[in-house]
């Protein structure tokens, strides 16, 4: 009998403490990872939430801040204009921290937990392909706004229903600075540096030697790095002896800085080129000066005289004190044909805001007129740009 | 020739780097044969160690001589700590217990250093503190100057790296094997509590080489991070491992092993990368520790000790 007591007596004490655990625990589990820009975050009637999934911390925080200072702003404009059907848009911002993994498990948290129309986002590749089988399992339309790598909007060989983009892609960025090297630069011998756990790299990097090796060109060697590598002097050591005229090294920015001081103390002369990955001002930073004479592919220049960029690099001037770079306008743009579908779709569910996104055409984006064709991505004509004086100077714009 | 000779440069410029983590995980395993999977991580906070104080010296506006040493023998004072502070809470509790608990513990204060510098900040600030996963850049302490002898690249800071790095290696080659903390730390390797019987503080002798091998760790980021100037909370994740290879490859528990085993590891990387293939790089570490392990179980240095029953 007393056995019995202190049996039921020890269930209740474990029973309580667990109980007791759970509730300290839970609101502890979910505060660090959210960075959220409005606080209300109940999915009340008379506001629309939409998503976005970037890296606000790590190895590209630019890229995810860039994003999201395009995306509020143009959340911010979008209220100011009595919102979408009357109601307000609320933007819900979670940090992969540059992690894939990360990067699925928020977007279902925003599909599932937080119930957005739709979500916008990432600028990697190898985080959108992530994301992509969570906007198809439920239904819900996602618009990367920077991811260039083919297989982003792609289900084998079947398009991802409701999977978007509103920037080129690689086959055609990997052609833009093999043209421009082989045409405009006249170089017939390029090595390539990529990383090899990436698929946005791997696959300019692909791209690039297809179209180089048509022009005439000759590739000399191809060597690879890891991200987050700290030294790169082996594979530059090697690829000095091979008489290349320009290294193309399609990386990210913080490893194409590292490369970049690391070419220079090696004495190796001969300009860089890469892709859109490259640009954030902490390139220039970070690589004090190591990259001038070099060239890499964008999606729109500042230097642009359109008034419509002119417009919004003023507008993002007196907000954020910073010149725009690519990923904050196309997070403005992915932003804005999220909206646009919103306003045109039929109801506000997840499949007829999809028919609308995939009925874009000819939309007036900063970035240029964005037209979604069959496999969900934008035509669009891209950008080189060249670095002179340790700061990004406009060189040529190439078309489709 | 001259490709040959600058990767000659560049691999021991590495494995210098290497020999000086792998001397922590052996002086320690020597000591108390036990891995600590938490070295790789000291290096990690030695840099961010060296990042606060640059910061706080200003060494970004104005480099100097002076604040180069302030930062290096700052670091290497708060990685010691650090060390000490790890073997005082996290492993000396467990000594007693079988000797799997301390390694998972191990394991634990690895993941606790990595993950805990990956926080939100708590303290706000230029850099904050914990500093999160952006990488962040290390101020070079003082001005490179690059020389050209036959056509390879050298500059100041692979220099002082090796002098430096020899000069430690040197200097704990001293202690070890001819100061009277020296003796007492190889009398404790070979059996603690006869140690203990003979006078010999044990724990006193097991806290310094905690801050000895931690010291040395941060020795080895200030001068990773002052020519490889990004680091991150994941910093120490694979140089880590690579010393704690380089040590067993070299004997673990064997200080000469472990700056051999370094260097060569080091070397061989460069030279595969180089002339082989680069996305190797990596692999051959493990590679070289499987072969090596295969040939002599004990490593290059090491010695069979007969298992008391």
């Amino acid at each position: 009998m007393r056995y019995a007591r202190a049996l039921v007596m020890a269930l209740l004490a474990i029973g309580g403490a667990a109980g007791a655990g759970c509730k300290d625990k839970e609101p502890e589990k979910a505060a660090p990872q959210t960075a959220e820009t409005k606080t209300s975050a109940a999915p009340a009637s008379d506001t629309i939430v939409i998503g976005h999934v970037g890296s606000m911390t790590g190895n590209e925080a630019t890229f995810g801040q860039s994003s999201d200072n395009g995306m509020k702003l143009a959340v911010e404009e979008q209220n100011k204009k009595n919102g979408i059907k009357g109601k307000k848009i609320v933007l819900k911002t979670y940090d992969d921290q540059g992690k894939p993994e990360e990067a699925a498990v928020a977007a279902t948290r925003l599909v599932t937990q937080d119930k957005v129309l739709t979500f916008l986002g990432e600028v990697s590749s190898s985080r959108s392909i992530a994301m992509g089988p969570v906007a198809d399992s439920n239904k819900i339309p996602m618009i990367s706004n920077s991811s260039t790598n083919p297989k982003v909007t792609k289900d084998g060989d079947k398009t991802r229903p409701f999977v978007f983009r509103v920037c080129f892609i690689d086959p055609f960025q990997g052609t833009v600075m093999a043209k421009f090297a082989a045409e405009n630069k006249k170089w017939k011998k390029v090595a390539i540096l990529r990383d090899v756990g990436n698929d946005y790299s791997v696959g300019l990097a692909n791209f690039f030697t297809e179209t180089f090796k048509k022009l005439g060109g000759d590739i000399v060697d191809d060597v690879s790095y890891k991200a987050g590598d700290q030294d790169f002097k082996a594979q530059l050591t090697k690829l000095k002896s091979k008489g290349a005229e320009a290294f193309y090294v399609p990386g990210y920015y913080t490893d194409v800085a590292l490369i970049a001081r690391q070419a220079k103390e090696l004495g190796i002369k001969v300009p860089l080129m890469g892709g859109d990955g490259w640009d954030s001002e902490k390139l220039y930073e970070i690589s004090k000066g190591a990259l001038d004479g070099s060239f890499f592919s964008n999606h729109y220049s500042p230097e642009d005289t359109s008034p419509q960029v002119k417009d919004f690099i003023a507008k993002y001037k007196a907000t954020y004190n910073s010149v725009p770079d690519a990923h904050a306008v196309l997070g403005y743009d992915a932003a804005n044909v999220a909206f646009h579908a919103m306003e045109t779709a039929k109801e506000l569910t997840g499949p007829a805001i999809r028919e609308e996104v995939e009925k874009t055409k000819d939309f007036p984006g900063v970035s240029g007129k964005i037209t979604l064709n069959k496999d969900h991505n934008a035509d669009k004509p891209a950008v080189v740009i060249g670095i002179e004086k340790n700061a990004p100077k406009y060189a040529a714009t190439i078309s489709p | 020739m001259t490709e040959f000779l600058q990767h000659l440069v560049n691999g021991l410029s590495v494995g210098t780097i290497y020999a000086l983590i792998a001397l922590g995980y052996t002086m320690v395993y020597g000591v108390l044969k036990l891995i600590n999977f938490a070295h790789g991580d000291v290096y990690m906070v030695g840099a961010f160690a060296g990042l606060y104080i640059s910061r706080g010296l200003g060494v970004d506006q104005e480099p100097s001589l002076a604040k180069a040493g302030v930062v290096f023998i700052g670091a290497i004072v708060i990685c010691a700590a650090l060390g000490v502070a790890i073997e005082r809470f996290a492993y000396r509790p467990l000594r007693q217990r079988a000797r799997l608990t301390a390694l998972i513990t191990a394991i634990g204060v690895s993941f606790l250093l990595e993950y805990g510098f990956q926080l939100p900040p708590v303290i706000d600030g230029e850099v904050p503190f914990p500093p999160g996963p952006t990488p962040r850049f290390f101020p070079e302490p003082f001005a490179r100057v690059d020389f050209e002898p036959f056509g390879v690249h050298i500059s100041n800071y692979d220099i002082v790296s090796l002098v430096v790095a020899v000069g430690f290696m040197l200097a704990l080659q001293y202690i070890v094997y001819r100061t009277k903390f020296g003796t007492a730390m190889r009398a404790v390797s070979f059996d603690a509590s006869v140690a203990g019987l003979m006078g010999i503080n044990v724990n006193r002798v097991i806290v310094w080489t905690f801050a000895l091998g931690s010291g040395l760790a941060a020795a080895a980021a200030i001068l990773v991070a002052g020519s490889r100037p990004s680091i991150n909370p994941l910093l120490g994740l694979l140089p880590g491992i690579k010393a704690f290879v380089a040590a067993v490859f070299g004997g673990i528990g064997n200080v000469q092993g472990a700056m051999v085993g370094g260097l060569i590891l080091g070397l061989s990387e460069e030279y595969v990368a180089g002339y082989l293939l680069s996305s190797y790089r990596d692999g051959i570490a493990f590679a070289l520790l499987i072969i090596v392990l295969l040939w002599r179980p004990e490593g290059l240095f090491g010695r069979v000790r007969a298992e008391k029953v």
